[in-house]
């Protein structure tokens, strides 16, 4: 399925990098403001399924770069990369970890295991809904 | 330890990155792994003599399950065979699957069998070992399979896997008796208890589950076809899985738990009887194969069988030759294995009627098999023939069945006798073969394993006392439970055991001068007896299993999709319908008082579009109705202050309308195909469910039987999870492990999808 209406095209290409940061925000945010992975990932995909709508599947896995599979199978080894630094101190799994990284201008980095499981669930999310959808859409052809 | 046993998992994740820059050298490259494990393993010797060292490690306390490392005679033993071997498994693999395609792929697998292996041997966490062991089933089975494009493969790897599967499923189930008995999933706890658990009223059932596993795992007879038929695997995947590792995983799971289930009779004779079949039949098999792999694996047969029965007869004596045997079976065997794969690779056939006089265009392989075959046919000096003598001594002071085991174990030696001559005699001495390749010498990295594993046994032959107080002592002090005091020697003096061995030494040559004569006569007897054989009994429940499974598919999926959300619905309702009545019975207050206008509002809107849904004769209409409930779902949500929720609820909506406009236009013409009946029936049934869980939430808001947690995640989000998003900190970090099953399952069922549109599409393509 291709559409071929131009304000689709355009509002596509307008709409999607903003649609994706800002569900990069929303996956940054998530931990005290409304927000985290599970949403993000959710609006990623928006932004990826709107291109598909616009310029087709085989269009929307070009600038995905990597294969659906591909995200789903990052996603789950990033939660489980976050296992891996209680493990390895001697605590419970999933214990969380954090990291406190100084900045130029007094600023910290606030680093942690809930942040890489939560980057995990954006893409196990990401790549789930890309799945079905772009499965779907290459079934029809 | 903790890091060495995951090792081999984590340098798996790079092995094919690492193939990329070492080349033709990974398999040196990747060896040095189990190689500095083996260092790090030896420096445990010391430690262990003064009994067993229990490194803790948590992992899910509050499921008990830990991440514990018992360290005693036993697991060192198995840990430093498998990383030993492995060494030079991996320098050997490097060498014979030289430009293999998937090379660093085989490399991922074996890496991550071993490392599960290694996992296997030490754990203490009953739960912790059962998951090891299932790794190495799958992983063995992703080996045995791993030239999948060839049929005969696949199948034979899929046969080992179910096989081993069925029987880790009774292990499971073993293991957990095993707790209930002991009230407790550590291994240490269990061996250290004085409780006569073989009294208790479960015993039976726990180690008939227990013996399920470890005897399909290992290969006893009747499950022992599995073993020959995963010779199609590449050859340095026999030589590992079947000296020291996946098949020895049974026998070390018996041996750890001897001490503790030993004293029942039911173990002891179970043990003994099917060990000492399985003794015969392997070694019977091993004399009458013509392929040179097949015949190895018979004789891993029957040492498997060696090594149970030898459990079973568990005194003092028995324990010592178990262990001996054990280490002496895995040196030898592993050096067989690889010497076989170098014969393979060379002379280009498996079949030994087809070699000859090799000795001259492969004079070094031929001298090591000829020592590796010294060993195991049980001869001196090497340290197959104290294996075996022991073997023999243990068995004449036998407590049950003294004599029938020793005719059992003569006759297998007898014929073991002559399987050395055929993989040592056959293809090296005498006329020259037809071999399909002109033979010549095997490269460096294919003989280095098997001559340093030779080498071993040499060394072990001539200095006994090495091994023995390195390790032996604490190894058999574990699997007998107490300390034993011994002492092994090359020469015991004239005595009954060397008196056997000479006469199955002198019997053995002799048949295998006739060995030429009267082989296809054998054949053809095994050829008759495989039509009633275990393995004709493994294709008739396969077949049973594909009947069955396509009856209860006929009668539970019927393709009609409303038929399942019939039954999902007024089951799950009727039940929790009926504890809530019978718990709480129905009543109820409901305070509307302060309910404002536009919340009404809100319902009326959720009411209408429900019904408009599921009237309408309109997709289109019933699509969109649907969106409208869910929209009006996330307006309560934010109504309630509770903003996650609502904005997860918005995006799931709108993707859900995308996906439906995906499928709305693939779907036929609206028609109506139920009969009133049907329909009132649904009804019916939604009514039912509706009214059921607004009467439960009802009674949710009326009672609280225990104070609610979310009290607890109020007051600790912050100072706990630094987040202030209560929502986001249960979901990454309070209940974390919840979430991380959930993105397991989210990704099962898009795989689950996309399977079924694959299959979909390639059944329209069918011609």
């Amino acid at each position: 399925m291709k559409s071929n209406t131009m304000i689709l095209h355009t509002a596509a290409l307008l709409i999607m990098p903003l649609q994706l940061m800002f569900s990069v925000f929303l996956l940054f945010r998530g931990h005290d403001e409304p927000g985290g992975g599970f949403i993000g990932g959710l609006v990623a995909a928006g932004a990826f399924v709107l291109y598909a709508f616009a310029f087709g599947a085989e269009a929307a896995r070009r600038i995905l770069r990597v294969g659906p599979r591909d995200l789903l199978g990052a996603g789950l080894l990033l939660g489980l990369a976050s296992t891996l630094p209680a493990l390895f101190s001697g605590q419970p799994m999933l214990t969380a970890h954090w990291w406190e990284l100084p900045l130029p201008g007094g600023d910290y980095l606030k680093l942690s295991t809930p942040l890489i499981f939560d980057i995990g669930v954006y893409f196990a999310v990401l790549g789930t809904i890309m799945t079905f959808v772009i499965g779907l859409m290459e079934s029809e052809e | 330890m903790l890091l060495a046993v995951l090792s081999g998992f984590l340098l798996a994740l790079f092995a094919p990155l690492l193939h990329r820059v070492a080349g033709k050298y990974i398999g040196w490259l990747l060896s040095l792994l189990p190689a500095s494990l083996a260092v790090y393993f030896s420096t445990f010797l010391s430690q262990v003599q003064d009994g067993p060292l229990l490194l803790e490690y948590q992992w899910l306390p509050g499921l008990g399950i830990s991440l514990n490392f018992l360290v005693d005679g036993l697991s060192l033993t198995f840990a430093l065979l498998i990383s030993g071997i492995g060494t030079f498994i991996l320098i050997y693999a490097g060498s014979y699957l030289a430009g293999h395609k998937y090379l660093a792929r085989f490399f991922v697998i074996m890496l991550s069998f071993m490392a599960s292996m290694l996992g296997l041997v030490l754990s203490d966490n009953l739960i912790t070992l059962f998951v090891f062991w299932e790794l190495t089933s799958i992983t063995s089975y992703m080996l045995i399979g791993f030239n999948h494009e060839d049929l005969e493969a696949r199948k034979c790897a899929l046969q080992g896997l179910f096989v081993t599967v069925a029987g880790g499923l009774a292990l499971m189930a073993g293991l957990i008796m095993l707790a209930i008995m002991t009230d407790s999933y550590s291994l240490s706890a269990i061996l250290a208890s004085s409780d006569p658990i073989h009294q208790h009223v479960f015993y039976t059932g726990a180690v008939l589950c227990l013996l399920a596993g470890a005897f399909t795992k290992s290969a006893q007879v009747p499950f022992h076809f599995w073993l020959p038929n995963a010779m199609a695997a590449p050859t340095p995947v026999s030589a590992f899985l079947h000296s020291a590792t996946m098949v020895k995983a049974g026998i070390y799971l018996m041996a750890r738990l001897n001490p503790a289930l030993g004293e029942g009779e039911l173990w002891t004779m179970m043990l003994m009887g099917f060990g000492a079949v399985t003794m015969l039949t392997g070694a019977w098999f091993a004399f009458s194969s013509t392929g040179i792999k097949k015949v190895l694996a018979y004789s891993t047969v029957m040492a498997l069988g060696t090594l149970t029965m030898l459990i079973g007869v568990g005194t003092e004596l028995a324990m010592t030759a178990f262990i001996c045997f054990l280490v002496a079976h895995s040196l030898y065997k592993g050096a067989l294995f690889m010497l076989a794969g170098a014969l393979d690779h060379e002379t280009g056939t498996k079949d030994i009627t087809r070699m000859g006089g090799l000795r001259k265009s492969m004079p070094v392989t031929a001298t090591i098999a000829v020592f590796a075959a010294l060993s195991l046919a049980g001869l001196p000096p090497l340290f197959g023939f104290i294996a075996k003598e022991l073997m023999l001594e243990a068995l004449l002071d036998a407590p049950l069945w003294s004599s029938l085991l020793l005719v059992a174990t003569v006759t297998s030696a007898i014929l073991i006798v002559g399987v050395a001559g055929l993989v040592a005699i056959k293809p090296f001495f005498g006329a020259p073969g037809n071999t399909p390749k002109a033979p010549h010498e095997a490269p460096f990295g294919m003989l280095v394993g098997p001559a340093v594993l030779t080498i071993i046994a040499l060394a072990f032959g001539l200095m006994p006392f090495i091994p023995e107080n390195a390790l032996f002592k604490a190894a058999v002090a574990s699997v007998h439970g107490t300390p034993v005091d011994f002492h092994l020697a090359l020469w015991h003096g004239i005595n009954m055991p060397l008196i056997l061995s000479g006469v199955s030494l002198v019997v053995g040559l002799l048949l295998f001068r006739a060995w030429p004569s009267i082989q296809p006569r054998l054949n053809a007897v095994n050829f008759a007896g495989s039509r009633v054989g275990p393995e004709a009994g493994y294709f008739k429940v396969m077949e049973w299993i594909t009947v069955v499974a396509s009856w209860q598919t006929r009668m539970l999926q019927n393709g009609v999709l409303g038929i399942y959300m019939l039954v999902l619905v007024a089951i799950t309702f009727g039940l929790a319908g009926y504890t809530m009545f019978d718990q709480y019975g129905v009543h109820f207050t409901l305070n509307l008082a302060d309910s404002h206008f536009y919340e009404w509002g809100i319902a009326l809107l959720l009411v209408a579009s429900a019904v408009f849904a599921s009237s309408t004769h309109s997709r289109l209409g019933s699509v969109a109705s649907m969106g409208v409930l869910g929209f009006a779902v996330a307006l309560t949500f934010i109504l309630f202050s509770a903003p996650d929720l609502g904005i997860t609820q918005l995006l799931v909506e709108t993707l859900t309308v995308i996906l439906l406009v995906l499928v709305l236009f693939k779907l036929p013409e609206f028609v109506n195909l139920s009969t009133p009946f049907q329909r009132y029936r649904d009804l019916a049934v939604s009514v039912f469910a509706g009214v059921t869980m607004t009467l439960m939430m009802l009674a949710v808001l009326d009672i609280q039987y225990f104070e609610s947690i979310s009290s607890y995640y109020v007051e600790n989000s912050a100072p706990l999870a630094y987040g202030r998003n209560i929502v986001n900190v249960i979901l990454v970090d309070f209940r974390a492990l919840d979430t991380l099953g959930e993105i397991f399952v989210l990704s099962l069922a898009a795989l689950g999808v996309l399977s079924m549109l694959k299959l979909k599409a390639e059944d329209q393509h069918k011609p």
